[in-house]
């Protein structure tokens, strides 16, 4: 299947997705980043590293991550039969973790003990200081003191894991510039440092590797679907903010062409709006954060905030294999608003007894807009990629309903 | 135009003394007190002048560059206007040689070709961008030396001798040594470090090194200077502009504020081998 018109051979040698991804970083990080990718060329040959990678997601994680027959949203929907791979199992409660076992690893053999991350909601960061208590690394986690004060339980829990939590108020104190504060830290601390980056983006080879580590949801995936019905999938969606759980989905379904794969972005308050993140319907190509990929930017490349009702994809950038994917044809990208996915986040409680996190709910609008559409026979997989206790506050303000007494 | 930057390293080297080079952000704290900063700038004893060019997302700076970089842009500043800061400069001055400073994304999507020809009309010598190492050469560094402009690239202490030969194949101008690893604005390393560094690349280079990150007053330049080419001052020039304002305006005392550090800073640069 990986033959000379496979979508699944990137990136090159430099990196590069077509004419995205790269390596566009300072001087003091590139023989970093040089390391880096020969480390993780040397792992991926090492028979052991994938089988105490696999061990651990076995045992720590519990992988693999069940895929459900969703009944009720069937019949809801009328449609498409409805599966969720539910990654929102997984220990820590999304699909962060695939990647921060494999990059923990990583950091392991390479004698860099010390870790660093950015967090937007927290989830990456709760993720990563997991694994940084599992092996008895100090974990430093760059976050955007709005972040900070919003996302309160999860800094509580990344202090409890044992992680130091530096609040960003540098630009604008947003996920993208928590991303800017760990490359300073990094650039400064060399020697000892390992920046653990928690989505498919930044500079070669983390696109490839977070790709890899997370794509254990669509290899999964695949083997549970045939079970469940002798044949792929017609239809994969997932959710996209730096596209980390999509690719993982995506990637090991990119050459079964009867397969269509959607990924959803963030539409805020609409992309005739300021306020949204949907960088690839409504952003184009340039570059930041060590790739080229589409960006949400003015006239002048300076970049813009996004704006989303879910922290986890509040971020102006995209993994640069996603912006190849969309070039291609390949992935339909399309925007969710706030309020659809609210109402989704809302359908599946009430129809599955599910509380998804608010990415998740993104892809789930885009489910109740297709589904309908569709074949009784036809089939769509959504990536369920985190729960939703983290977001019940968000979801009651909202909603108009006060949790909190303030 | 690489013959500017060419003749001021010779007149230097005559004159053994190293090169004073100052960075200013374009457009901080507004277009026209900028303007008067970099326009004064030769008189209070620059010698090179680095024009920074703003950006949302500068991740190799420190504080007072990012705000500096902040201020600009929320003054309105955008690329057309930096080219035009150093187009109004060229008008009076024709011998110091200008270097642009900042990240990739601006350029990009001003767009490469018609960023470099402009550049070559406004009178610029040289650039730094700080997101393109020599992995991504064929972006814009090279067709930039074809068009006739110096590419500077920064060399580090990660920068290994292994590694070295890569860095400097396709820099022209001079070399600009980062004193240590980290952001602008840090504290000043080990000068004995700095001077065994520099000799260090000098040993796989004839062009000028010059040094920077931490340097802050004269003292610090005129130790740096003994046994750098030249010697980069940001921050420092920076903060001055930044300390100066009041309520996020220029004051009276702005464009003073940064010459007469520059004019201090000068001494140490000029005694440095004396």
């Amino acid at each position: 299947m990986s033959g000379a018109n496979s979508l699944r051979m990137g990136p090159d040698e430099r990196g590069r997705f077509g004419d995205f991804g790269g390596r566009f970083v300072a001087e003091t990080l590139m023989p970093l980043i040089l390391d880096l990718d020969k480390a993780y060329k040397d792992a991926k040959a090492d028979p052991s590293f994938k089988e105490e990678f696999d061990y651990l997601l076995k045992h720590y994680v519990g992988r693999p991550s069940p895929l459900y027959f969703a009944e009720r949203m069937t019949e809801h929907l009328g449609g498409a039969k409805i599966y969720f791979k539910r990654d929102e199992l997984n220990h820590t409660g999304s699909h962060k973790i695939n990647n921060c076992i494999g990059q923990i690893l990583l950091a392991k053999r390479m004698g860099k003990p010390r870790i660093i991350a950015e967090t937007g909601a927290g989830q990456h960061g709760v993720a990563t200081a997991t694994v940084c208590a599992r092996f008895g690394f100090p974990c430093t986690i760059y976050m955007g003191a709005k972040d900070v004060e919003r996302q309160a339980p999860n800094v509580f829990r990344m202090k409890l894991l044992g992680a130091e939590i530096i609040p960003v108020t540098a630009g604008q104190g947003t996920l993208k510039d928590s991303m800017n504060e760990a490359l300073r830290d990094w650039v400064t601390n060399v020697e000892s440092t390992y920046y653990l980056i928690g989505t498919a983006a930044g500079p070669h080879p983390y696109p490839e590797m977070v790709r890899d580590f997370q794509s254990i949801i669509g290899k999964e995936t695949k083997e549970q679907m045939m079970e469940a019905e002798g044949r792929l999938p017609d239809m994969l969606i997932a959710a996209v903010g730096g596209g980390s759980n999509a690719i993982g989905l995506f990637h090991p379904f990119l050459d079964d062409r009867d397969t269509k794969i959607v990924g959803v972005e963030a539409g805020g308050k609409g992309i005739d709006t300021d306020e949204h993140c949907a960088s690839l319907t409504a952003g184009k190509p340039g570059v930041l954060h060590g790739n080229r990929t589409y960006l949400l930017q003015n006239y002048d490349g300076q970049i813009d905030e996004g704006a989303s009702i879910s922290a986890g994809l509040d971020y102006p950038g995209i993994g640069p294999e996603h912006s190849f994917l969309k070039d291609s044809g390949r992935v339909e990208y399309v925007p969710i608003t706030d309020d659809e996915a609210l109402e989704a986040f809302q359908l599946l409680t009430k129809l599955e007894g599910i509380i998804p996190a608010l990415e998740p709910s993104h892809a789930l609008a885009e489910v109740v807009k297709r589904a309908p559409k569709m074949d009784k026979d036809q089939i769509i997989v959504m990536n369920l990629c985190g729960r939703g206790d983290k977001d019940v506050f968000t979801a009651a303000r909202h909603l108009g309903v006060d949790l909190q007494g303030e | 135009m690489t013959a500017r930057m060419d003749a001021k390293f010779a007149a230097l080297k005559e004159q053994n003394r190293p090169a004073f080079v100052t960075f200013v952000m374009a457009g901080d704290p507004d277009f026209d007190t900028a303007q008067a900063v970099i326009n004064g700038l030769p008189a209070a004893g620059a010698d090179v002048i680095e024009v920074g060019m703003p950006f949302s997302d500068p991740m190799a700076d420190g504080p007072a560059i990012q705000l500096a970089g902040q201020r600009a842009l929320e003054a309105g500043q955008d690329m057309k206007k930096t080219l035009q800061i150093v187009r109004n400069f060229r008008e009076n001055d024709d011998t110091t040689p200008i270097v642009l400073m900042g990240y990739y994304n601006p350029i990009y999507i001003y767009g490469v070709d018609t960023f470099i020809a402009d550049a070559l009309v406004a009178g610029v010598d040289g650039l730094i961008i700080v997101d393109l190492p020599p992995e991504e050469d064929e972006e814009f560094c090279l067709p930039a030396i074809k068009a006739g402009l110096n590419f500077i690239r920064l060399a580090t202490p990660t920068t290994d001798d292994a590694r070295l030969p890569a860095v400097l194949a396709n820099t022209s101008g001079f070399v600009y040594y980062v004193s240590m690893t980290g952001v602008t604005g840090s504290a000043l390393s080990n000068p004995t470090d700095v001077a065994e560094q520099v000799n260090r690349i000098k040993g796989h280079t004839d062009l000028p090194v010059c040094v920077g990150f931490g340097i802050k007053t004269a003292a610090d330049a005129e130790r740096i200077g003994k046994d750098a080419d030249g010697v980069v001052v940001g921050s420092a020039l920076v903060s001055a502009i930044g300390d100066s304002l009041k309520d996020g305006k220029a004051t009276k005392g702005t464009v003073s504020a940064v010459h007469d550090l520059v004019a201090d800073i000068a001494k140490g640069v000029r005694a440095a081998r004396a």
